[in-house]
């Protein structure tokens, strides 16, 4: 009997200790997939914070810049002219576009700054920190691929065909493969002075190779050390990069000419086609405004109806229905209030779109619910003796609450309207409906310019097939949620500093 | 209408000695006082006199305290409470929707169960008064009452270093005291008083019951109290209170040894309560 | 001009202020009779009516002459002297000024809440005008039982159950993740965790939940999807590039904190008593929590689930990014759907025309999102309201 008995106490407690198991499972599957998504975003989006730019010396040429319209000259022209003229080699134009494109058309912006602020420069020649283009900043970033670079330990034998196009490769040792032999594979580029070779593979028992650089052709034998193989993580096919921009890169970085900054230029652009040259500001503005906007309108508006459900009304129908109301609208979700404010504040009102104002209006009216609630709540954790003692010694009851209540309950009025505020700003799907989703690259001017907001800007990004937006997508999410979090933390520090207990 | 279903026994104003002296600052001819459907209160008439100390005395529930919240309408701030009858003040009906019931406040101050003072200074505690009121034409006459009133409430003498300080951080008796201050503050006829005592320890209590004592040359003071003991000590008059209808009032002295009433004298005995 | 308008009617009850509180002051002789109400209130009655005039001879204004005409601020400035006049004549030592004021304060109070009931019915009637028209020219029976939905199409076809097929089969995903993973941990945290742990643990399902759902999106639509779809296609399952299983997932994780938030104040509002009489009897835990603790607060969890799925219903973001737009008509989770709020979304970014029946289905859309969603929470916070009663 008592063993039958010690048999079920020692089932039970097992249930319990699976229970318990399964609840902490719970939440540290939960904690995983938090940290997932904050490892995998920062992680992606770090990389964009910083940006690279190549150091090339421009002469200004005075037949480009008109000076009475510093602005209008061609410095593009002048900056792509001077990169490809350190290039001598580079002759093709198909090789010559790809040369071009390792630069961002930002260039010339710093370019045109630098003369604007100097018009001496006219004339002379001047050191540009040229941004690179976003495929060049992505792989100089190890973010397109990996790139082995090792030394040939032997000597390479370099033969060009006869009647056709490519080289034959042979190393030292007769009787055993080439590719062996070597350590190269289909893909792997040779790189020597005076020209670089990307191996095909081998072919009718010989190793081929096409040439990137056509080499002299009196160069026949290469020693070991004169000659070193890049091998590449991803084939060259499947890469935004190709072999030779590759090896221009590798020259400009081994010149030390390569320079990595921080990327203010995320925090000082606005939007823009170029990956490199797209920021957040634009959007940053946006959000404030917008955020401006709705804050202003739900404080007071949100405050006031609380203030009048919890210490005014009559307990009576109506503030049943306005009180149900509330609630509901809290749970509404956000798209709806999209359609309202298309549906009203555009299309009735007639209200511009993409604005600023507009927005606030939306967010205002989605926030609402939630200040109202929070504010109620802090406006009933003030004890009622603290009104009894105003109303003792002959305060109105609106003295009671405007002088003493609300003073008290306004700690908490605040954190409620942080978490409001931190909703409003992440918000994106109501504000999709009112147009503040269009390309837009000026940073807006005020309430009623066409803007963008932040979290919008990442759903546009988001869906742009450049790899570099993808990173700056990621980056512009680690801002939206450091801008959260101080909220958040603004709001956990109210409440602790000013928390009271009664 | 119904008719009344307990008649109680109003004793005539001229029977108790203390009555004789002064004259009445509060009246109440058949109020009744309900509460959505209860019925709290029923057919109550009371003369209450000025410059004495009356008690209201009897078991929790008997309507005492919400007759006391009554006399100054704090009632008004519940809902489904509902008033009928006459309560004069100074022969003013106070019920009468002429009557601003801010201002009867000030007249008819209050001073509660448990010390509420602001979580503002001592300073403040009792200068708010005044100033809502606009009893000050400037700093100094605020900062005159204020003083004033402390020392009424025999509180000067421990705060007057510390003015500044929260009002909340005094023990419960100084609060307390400070919530008298407060109420004498605005210069009230009537102070009532929700069992003041209820939340303090004997030494306090004592140090309350003998300001009530100084208190009673000035003000007319109406005391809701738990103690029967309180009420022999403090009041000259007692009014016992049972099931929301007044059972029997008079002299204190009286009252506690020879009570007319059976009902006044079980309680008083301890049979319930 | 706006700007000139609001300025100079702040500027116009300011004097306003001031005059009635210098003039009601001036009322008081010295020993004579005291003022019924504070100088300030005799100011600010006089100020509400230079507001009062002031905006409402604006608004008039800026009606008959344009908001961007001179008369604007100049109606604003007259209607502010003529609405402060009068109240300020009217100061006397008895004049009750406070009252008055804080009945113009009251009414202020009641207006502002009214908005909300405002935003209802401009809900309802912004919904509800636009999808009467889109049935002038698609029948309802065709837009509630079609199983077609294409809107671009030729012709274009307005079904609705495809889409709420592709909702529900999102959102049970959704609800399949967060129950088991919200309720346990609700259960953990109320039950379980240590004060020390429990504020440890709280913090993380309140940053999950502050997550804003475009970043929940972006990693739904980016990382989430291509894992799943390449260790689906490991396994030898063809999976779609926009899975529902990828939308579901992330936004199951979304859902996690609402439901583990409402459980565990549900969970704590069931009175120790129950709990106790179950321990007395020798009880374990676990065993109180599944025979007592939770059986006494199914109620509310049931609504906290009717929540979170009104939730998932209604969530956008995540869906618009990561889930698909071609409307199938499947309950394979591997395989790309479209929800409601993806094609609400869809029709309406970028150029509306309101008279095409296009523009129009979305919110007919809407209305449907809008009625399922109210109905849900309006049951889910009935039970509440009925649960707190009962433990009150």
């Amino acid at each position: 009997m008592t063993e039958v008995r010690n048999e079920l106490v020692r089932k039970r407690y097992a249930a319990e200790r699976r229970f318990r198991f399964y609840g902490a499972a719970a939440l540290g599957l939960t904690a995983l997939f938090l940290a997932f998504l904050l490892v995998d975003i920062v992680s992606k989006g770090l990389p964009a914070f910083r940006e690279t730019s190549v150091e090339v010396d421009v002469t200004v040429d005075a037949a480009e810049v008109d000076p009475a319209n510093l602005a209008g000259g061609n410095y593009d022209k002048m900056i792509k002219e001077a990169f490809r003229a350190e290039f001598p080699d580079v002759k093709g134009r198909t090789e010559r576009k790809a040369l071009s494109a390792l630069l961002s058309s930002g260039g010339a912006d710093t370019l045109r700054s630098m003369v604007i602020a100097d018009p001496a420069l006219i004339g002379k020649t001047v050191t540009v920190p040229v941004l690179l283009g976003d495929d060049a900043d992505l792989f100089l970033k190890g973010l397109l691929t990996r790139v082995k670079t090792t030394a040939g330990a032997m000597p390479l034998h370099i033969a060009q065909l006869d009647g056709e196009e490519g080289f034959v490769l042979t190393g030292d040792k007769a009787g055993e493969e080439a590719e062996r032999q070597l350590g190269l594979a289909a893909g792997d580029v040779i790189r020597f002075k005076g020209g670089a070779l990307r191996v095909t593979g081998p072919q009718n028992g010989y190793l081929k190779a096409e040439p990137i650089f056509a080499p002299d052709p009196a160069i026949t034998t290469l020693a070991a050390g004169q000659w070193d193989v890049l091998a590449f993580s991803v084939p060259e096919s499947n890469r935004r990069i190709s072999d030779a921009q590759v090896l221009w890169l590798d020259q400009l970085k081994s010149e030390g000419r390569i320079e990595t900054s921080f990327a203010w230029r995320l925090f000082e652009a606005g939007d823009s086609r170029e990956p490199e040259l797209a920021g957040i500001r634009g959007a940053l503005i946006g959000s404030l405004l917008t955020v401006l906007v709705a804050i202003s309108l739900a404080l007071p508006l949100g405050i006031a109806a609380a203030i009048y459900l919890e210490e005014f009304a009559p307990k009576n129908r109506w503030t049943d229905l306005i009180e149900v109301n509330i609630n509901n609208l809290a749970a509404v979700p956000s798209i709806i209030f999209g359609l309202l404010g298309l549906a009203v504040f555009l299309n009735f009102f007639g209200m511009p779109r993409s604005a600023p104002l507009v927005g606030g209006l939306v967010l205002a009216l989605l926030v609402l619910p939630t200040i109202i609630i929070a504010s109620r709540a802090a406006l009933k954790a003030v004890p009622p003796s603290i009104t009894e003692a105003a109303l003792g010694v002959g305060a109105s009851k609106q003295q009671a609450v405007f002088q003493h209540v609300l003073p008290l309950a306004l700690p908490g009025i605040m954190t409620g309207t942080i978490l409001g505020l931190a909703r409003a700003f992440g918000e994106t799907a109501p504000l999709l409906m009112i147009g503040m989703v269009a390309f837009i690259a000026d940073i807006p001017s005020g309430f009623t310019s066409a803007a963008t907001v932040l979290p919008v800007q990442v759903f546009l990004w988001s869906d742009l097939p450049e790899m570099a937006f993808q990173s700056r997508t990621a980056a512009a999410i680690i801002v939206l949620l450091v801008v959260l979090f101080a909220l958040n933390a603004v709001a956990i520090y109210l409440r602790k500093r000013f928390e009271r207990r009664w | 209408m119904n008719a009344p279903v307990h008649h109680q026994t109003l004793v005539t104003p001229e029977k108790p000695k203390a009555l004789a002296a002064g004259q009445f600052k509060v009246t109440a001819r058949d109020v009744d006082v309900f509460y959505g459907d209860k019925h709290a209160i029923r057919k109550l008439s009371i003369d209450i006199p000025d410059r004495a100390v009356s008690a209201f005395i009897g078991p929790s529930g008997c309507g005492k305290s919400t007759f006391l919240r009554c006399i100054n309408r704090m009632n008004d701030t519940i809902p489904t409470c509902r008033v009928t009858g006459d309560i004069k003040v100074d022969k003013n009906d106070i019920y009468d929707p002429k009557i601003d019931v801010v201002q009867l406040r000030a007249k008819v101050g209050m001073v509660f169960q448990k010390p509420n003072p602001f979580p503002k200074s001592i300073y403040e505690n009792v200068a708010y008064g005044p100033r809502i009121h606009g009893l000050a034409a400037s700093k100094t006459e605020l900062d005159e009452i204020v003083e004033k009133s402390l020392r009424k409430a025999g509180l000067w003498e421990e705060v007057k270093d510390r003015l500044q300080h929260p009002g909340t951080g005094l023990s419960g008796g100084q609060q307390q005291r400070l919530c008298i201050a407060r109420a004498i503050a605005v210069n009230p006829e009537v102070i009532l008083m929700d069992e003041p005592c209820s939340a303090l320890d004997p030494i306090a209590t004592a140090r309350i019951e003998e300001l009530i004592d100084e208190l009673r040359q000035n003000y007319c003071i109406v005391i809701v109290t738990h103690s029967m003991q309180q009420a022999a000590r403090v009041s000259q008059l007692t009014a016992f209170f049972h099931l929301g209808t007044l059972v029997e009032y008079g002299d204190t002295d009286e009252m506690f040894t020879a009570p007319q009433e059976k009902r006044t004298q079980d309680y008083i005995t301890g049979r319930f309560g | 001009m706006f700007v000139w308008t609001v300025l100079l009617i702040v500027l116009m009850a300011a004097i306003a202020y001031w005059a009635g509180r210098t003039r009601a002051a001036g009322l008081v002789t010295a020993g004579g009779p005291r003022l019924h109400s504070l100088p300030s209130y005799h100011g600010l009655f006089t100020a509400a009516g230079a507001m009062i005039g002031g905006l409402a001879l604006a608004i008039a204004g800026a009606l008959a002459f344009g908001g961007q005409s001179v008369a604007t601020p100049v109606a604003a400035v007259v209607g502010a002297g003529i609405g402060a006049a009068p109240l300020y004549a009217k100061s006397s030592l008895d004049f009750r000024a406070r009252n008055n004021f804080e009945r113009i304060v009251l009414v202020l109070l009641i207006c502002c809440s009214g908005v909300a009931i405002l935003t209802t019915i401009g809900i309802v009637f912004s919904v509800l005008f636009e999808t009467l028209v889109f049935f002038r020219s698609v029948s309802p029976i065709e837009f509630l039982f079609g199983t077609h939905w294409s809107p671009t199409g030729t012709p274009p076809s307005f079904g609705l159950i495809p889409l709420l097929a592709g909702t529900l089969l999102i959102t049970v995903i959704a609800i399949l993740v967060a129950g088991p993973l919200g309720l346990l941990s609700a259960i953990y945290m109320a039950e379980y965790a240590s004060p020390h742990l429990r504020s440890v643990l709280k913090p993380i399902l309140e940053i999950l939940a502050g997550i804003p759902t475009v970043v929940l999106g972006f990693f739904a639509a980016l990382t989430v999807a291509p894992l799943i779809r390449g260790s689906g296609e490991a396994m030898g399952f063809s999976v779609a590039s926009e899975s529902a299983l990828a939308a579901g997932l992330v936004m199951g994780m979304m859902i996690v904190p609402l439901i583990s938030s409402l459980s565990d104040d549900i969970i704590n509002a069931v009175p120790q008593s129950l709990r106790d009489g179950s321990y007395a009897m020798g009880a374990t835990k676990s065993e109180t929590i599944k025979k007592v603790v939770l059986p006494a607060a199914l109620p509310g969890i049931v609504s906290a689930f009717m929540l979170a799925i009104s939730r998932a219903v209604g969530e956008t973001m995540i869906v618009v990014m990561a889930a698909g737009l071609a409307a199938n008509l499947t309950a394979n989770p591997l395989a790309a759907v479209t929800t409601i709020t993806v094609q609400i979304a869809t029709l309406l970014v970028g150029d509306q025309e309101f008279d095409s029946p296009k523009t129009l289905s979305a919110f007919a859309l809407g209305f449907v999102l809008f009625f399922f969603t109210l109905v849900l929470n309006y049951i889910a916070l009935r039970i509440v309201q009925k649960y707190r009663e009962q433990y009150d």
